[in-house]
Order: C-alpha cells, then structure tokens, then sequence
C-alpha cells in the first residue's frame, strides 16, 4: 500500500476526532516548548553574564593586592599592598604579551561644579584606560601620557555624573572641585549602563593615576592594576609574564608566597559560564521529564483509542486492510500527531520568548541544534510510544473486533 | 452457470479450553454466478460460522473452500485481506460504518486498501456506487445524519465499490423497521438482475422469499437446500405497501 494513501487515512482519522488529536499533542506540545523555553533562558542567563564579564575589559587581567597574614592574624584580601606606579611602569615596558597596561587609584568625595553638587567616586587611571575598558568619549578627548606624567588635574566625567552637574549645559571646558580640589574637565565618556549586580558604572571620574595619588589621596599604594593581553590566546603567557615581573619589583625571593593575586577574564567568564551551564542542564533535564511524559500521554490516549476504535478496526480489516495495513495507520497517527505537537511546540516557544525578550527582563536565546533535537526527540517519541498500541490494533482477529460493542 | 462458491466437506472446530465447539460439520455448498442465496438457521446452527468462512474471515479446520476459482486454502493472513479486498463486500447489521466519515470517504475505502490499485479513480467509482443505491444526492453526509436505511445503503454500495464477486450481508435487516428492510431487499434484488451473486444470512423466514434459493443449517449440518418457488419481488410489495 501506497504511504501517501496510508497518510491521508491517518490525517482523515486525525483531523475527524479534533479533540483528541489536540489532547494528544498537548503533552508534546508543552514538553517541546517547555525544552527549548528552558534552555533558552538558560543560554540567555549565560550569555549576558559573558557580556557583562566582557564590559570588564577586553582579554584584561586584573592584579589585586595580596594578603597580610602577620602572627596568624589574617587581615583579608588586601591588607599587604605594596603596589606602587612603578610596577604598572615595568610591566608595560618588559612584557611582550602586554599591549595596555593601567593602574587604578579609587577616591571619592564631594563634587562641585556646574549647577550644584554630587558624591562619587573617582578613579585614578593611565592613558590607556579606555583601550583596555574598549570605552569611548562622548565629548572631549581623554587625558594622554604627558597629562599623566605631569600630573596634570584633568577629569572626564562619567555620563551621571556629567548629567547631574551640568544637566543642559556642554561639561567639556568647566571647572569642578573634587574635595576642594580643582579640575578640569576635559572629557564626557559614553554611557556603559549598569554592571550586573546593579552598579551604575557610569557614577565615575576618572582622573590620572598620578594626580589622585598625589592630590587627593596623599600616598602612593595603588589600588590594583589592569593589564591587556595582546589577545585572548596570550592571556596566559601575559599572566605569567606579570607574575614574574611583579614578583622581581617585589623582592619577592624564590618559593616565598605572592604579595598580589591575578585574576584573568577567562577564568572569571569560565567560573560563571560553569554554573549557568549546569543550570541550563538542570532546566533542561527538568523540561526533558515533561516531555516523556507527553509520550506516555500519547501511548494512554492511542491505547484507549484502539479500544474505542475496535469496530473501525474490524470495518477496516473486513474490507481489505492487511495487518500492516493498520499498524501503519496507527502508527502514522501517533507520528503526525506528536510531529505537529513539535512544530506547535516550536512555534509556542518562539513565541515565549520574543515575549520575553521584549516585555519581561529575561534575556533568552533559542538554540536551533536543542529545536531541532526536541523535534527528532517527538518524533521518536511518536514511534516508541505509539507502536505498542499500533501493534495491538493491528493483531485483532477481524471477527470479534466488528462484534465488539 | 459458472460456480463462484465451491464448498466440499467443510469442518470448523473451534477449542474453547478443554471443550471442542463443533460449529461446521461436513458442510457442501455451490453457489453460482448470479444466484441471490439466502442462509438461514436458528443461531447455534453454525451459520455466522459459515458466513465468516465464505467471507474469508476465519479459515477452515477440514475440507475445501474455492471462491471465484481460486483456492483460499491455506493462505496467510494478508491474502486473505486481499481477497476480502478484491472479491467479497460485505454488509452488516449494525451498517459499521466510519463514525463522522462522510458517505463518500466511506465507500471510497476498499478501494484505498487496494494494493493493485485497479481501480483508477477511486473518487469517481465511490460516486457511481453511490448513485447505484440511489444516494447520489448524500454523498456529504456523514452517518449520523442518515437514516437506518439510507445508512445501510450507503454500506452496500460500500460493498459495491470495488466489484466483488459476490456481496456478502449478514443480517442486513436486523436493524431496519419492516418497510425500510424491504427497500433494502429491493435494492439486493436489483443488483442481483444486475448479475451480482448476493449471499444472505438471515434468520427471517420473511426476507427469505426475496432471495431464488434457501439454504437451512442446523448443528452444523445442511438441512435443506431449495429453490424458491415463488420469488417475492420487494417493488411489488413496496408498491402494495399499506401503511398501518
């Protein structure tokens, strides 16, 4: 017997008992969407916190200072800074894997200027800041080295800051005062917006290293130190470039412990893509659950059909249907309707998240490879699952199936 | 007259457990091209069991069965759904038709389930059927919104459909008030002056008379095999119809 023939017996069939065949394809309905939704959202979570781990910087190592731990007293990350300008110094002229290098000096205080006042913070950075940061200005330009050498007292003012003070008027040119300290703002940077935790990263000055160090914060300890690899495949041979470096500045004698900690991206952006992933996964094997049981759906409702469809069965048989006749008919039945589930499951999905993505502030991804294994996944789930049943239907004796009441 | 049903000495036992149900005992029964035959016997007299044979739905336990030439002994399964495909239509009591189908996708069925696909347009054949019965304005309808005997007309054309060689009704009347089963005694009796071989099982002696010979089992034996003398004409009747 002809496929297409058997085809248009199974969508006859389908398309004469509409509640059914919806309630059928309900389970794989949900369980297709429910996978892809999941993982969707799963793969969204990650891929913005690798965003906002890139808005750090670009291939960036970050060195912080180390750890004081003097007559067993353990004072916390920090308390054994002995990191100085200088450091910043050796490191971009003797690493051949650094191409930016910036130190960074946090302040802070009362900013007047312009149309009133604000607090904020102020860092204290090289010329090469905004390279490392892959930031742009808005207005202005940005301090260069010589400003930074001669500790010049220029500032650029993050977007909020540039907005509070000088709220309708050009900011580039004007003076402020930072803790009574005069500046010159020579720069408006260009909004980053917010860090994942919330922080408004455009609620900043920033200012040469050398000028907060000397003008506002009266010493010369650096607060940590950025560096840029020359790429991401030379993260590694830069960071331990830095290490060697900065433990030679240090005096730091062999097998003594580090007084600094480097921290890469990578290993930041691969500890925070470890835990999404395993969350997609655990969305996913949950959503997974729910598809089987959409299968198990469509064995109990073409079991119970075969039941109820007995005397069609023995109609079918008494006038000419082989066994395989209707094993195929059924079958077909169970795949189209699991099949069609999928798409809608598909569709439904889409839907989802495009609502999502635009009304609510969950960031989704659909994945084509999980669309298209969710798809394989409810077909094969129409054949294992209606072949029990196909087989029972097929292997009624025709007699007692047209007497059955 | 060539024979389209040759039975010799047909035995059906059937096993329930430990008891040996003797439902056919040596049964010997020709029937020829064109006859209209009417099997009759109380139930338990091994009729229906004679009718599945001839209607190849259940094979037999001794002796040999030849329909339109061809012998149907030890077949499988899917030849014995090719032949109920290609010679036999079958007409039921309870119609058995498919549920929410309309009249046409019911008649157009055995064709679908024709492997050989002798027939071209299986469309147009189930609308001629159709017109056959008389239903050529109810092609649209499903069951539901038919009457008994329109439903039951739609069956035999169902029947007709793919050119059997002998249409096979069982019990056809049984659930059918006593004018509408005549209407349908009288569409039997016109496709037989047609040339169709038509078989009925009944138990009415009443229907019998349509047929031209009766054949009476009981215990599994044939008891009588005659020739209506006298074969009522069913537009006869239905033209003296006095309504009560």
């Amino acid at each position: 017997m002809k496929w297409n023939r058997i085809q248009k017996i199974a969508l006859q069939s389908i398309m004469k008992n509409k509640m059914r065949s919806i309630l059928t394809s309900l389970g794989i309905i949900i369980g297709v969407c429910s996978v892809i939704v999941m993982v969707a959202v799963g793969q969204g979570s990650q891929a913005q916190i690798e965003k906002q781990i890139n808005s750090l910087g670009t291939n960036l190592l970050m060195v912080f200072p180390g750890i004081s731990n003097q007559g067993g007293v353990n004072r916390g990350a920090g308390s054994r800074n002995k990191m100085k300008l200088s450091d910043c110094e050796a490191i971009l002229e003797e690493a051949v894997h650094v191409k930016y290098v910036s130190a960074s000096v946090r302040s802070g205080g009362q900013i007047i200027g312009g149309t009133g006042n604000w607090n904020s913070s102020v860092e204290g950075v090289s010329e090469q800041f905004l390279d490392i940061k892959d930031w742009d200005l808005e207005s202005g330009e940005f301090f260069t080295a010589k400003d930074v050498k001669y500790k010049k007292k220029v500032a650029v003012l993050g977007k909020t800051v540039a907005d509070e003070l000088f709220p309708d008027m050009e900011a580039v040119g004007e003076k402020i005062r930072i803790n009574n300290t005069p500046f010159t703002v020579i720069g408006v940077l260009e909004e980053k917006g917010q860090t994942g935790m919330g922080n408004d990263q455009d609620d900043t000055i920033l200012a040469p290293a050398t000028t907060v160090l000397t003008r506002l914060k009266g010493k010369d300890k650096i607060n940590m130190i950025y560096v840029s690899a020359n790429s991401l495949e030379e993260i590694d041979a830069a960071q331990s470039e830095v290490e060697e470096i900065m433990r030679r500045e240090h005096d730091i004698d062999y097998g003594d412990d580090d007084d600094f900690m480097i921290r890469s991206q990578t290993e930041i952006t691969k500890m925070a893509s470890e835990t999404s992933e395993t969350l997609t996964l655990l969305l996913a094997a949950i959503a997974g659950v729910s598809l089987i049981v959409g299968g198990i759906g469509i064995m109990n409702i073409m079991l119970v059909s075969v039941t109820e469809r007995t005397r069609e069965i023995g109609i079918r048989l008494s006038i000419g249907a082989r066994s395989r006749d209707v094993l195929t008919q059924f079958l077909a039945e169970s795949i189209t309707l699991s099949f069609i589930g999928g798409i809608i499951g598909i569709l439904l999905a889409v839907g989802i998240s495009l609502f999502m993505n635009n009304f609510t502030g969950i960031y989704t991804i659909i994945n084509p490879t999980i669309v298209f294994l969710s798809m394989a996944f409810s077909a094969a789930v129409g054949i294992f699952f209606g072949y029990y049943p196909a087989r029972k239907a097929a292997n009624l004796n025709p007699i007692d199936a047209l007497r059955y009441e | 007259m060539k024979p389209v049903i040759e039975m010799n000495k047909i035995v059906k036992n059937y096993v329930m457990g430990d008891v040996i149900v003797r439902a056919l005992r040596s049964v010997d029964v020709t029937i020829n091209e064109s006859e209209f035959v009417a099997i009759m016997g109380a139930s338990g007299s091994g009729k229906s069991t004679l009718m599945n044979i001839i209607g190849c739905l259940d094979d037999v336990t001794e002796g040999n069965y030849q329909l339109d030439g061809s012998d149907t002994n030890s077949l499988n399964k899917d030849q014995y759904a090719d032949i109920r495909n290609q010679k036999i239509g079958f007409v039921f009591q309870g119609f058995n038709l498919l549920p929410r189908t309309t009249a046409l996708e019911n008649v157009e069925l055995p064709l679908l389930y024709d492997r050989k696909e002798r027939i071209k347009n299986p469309r147009q054949q189930a609308i001629k059927a159709l017109e056959s019965v008389g239903l050529a304005d109810r092609i649209d309808h499903v069951p539901n919104q038919l009457s008994g005997g329109q439903q039951q007309r739609v069956a035999i054309a169902r029947a007709l459909v793919n050119d059997p060689a002998i249409i096979l009704a069982d019990e056809p009347t049984g659930n059918l008030d006593s004018k509408t089963s005549v209407e349908v005694m009288s569409v039997f009796q016109e496709l037989n002056e047609q040339g169709k071989t038509i078989i009925l099982v009944t138990h009415e002696h009443d229907l019998a008379q349509y047929a031209k010979r009766t054949i009476v089992l009981r215990d599994g034996h044939v008891i009588q095999d005659n020739k209506v003398e006298q074969q009522q004409s069913a537009k006869t009747v239905l033209a003296n119809w006095i309504e009560e």
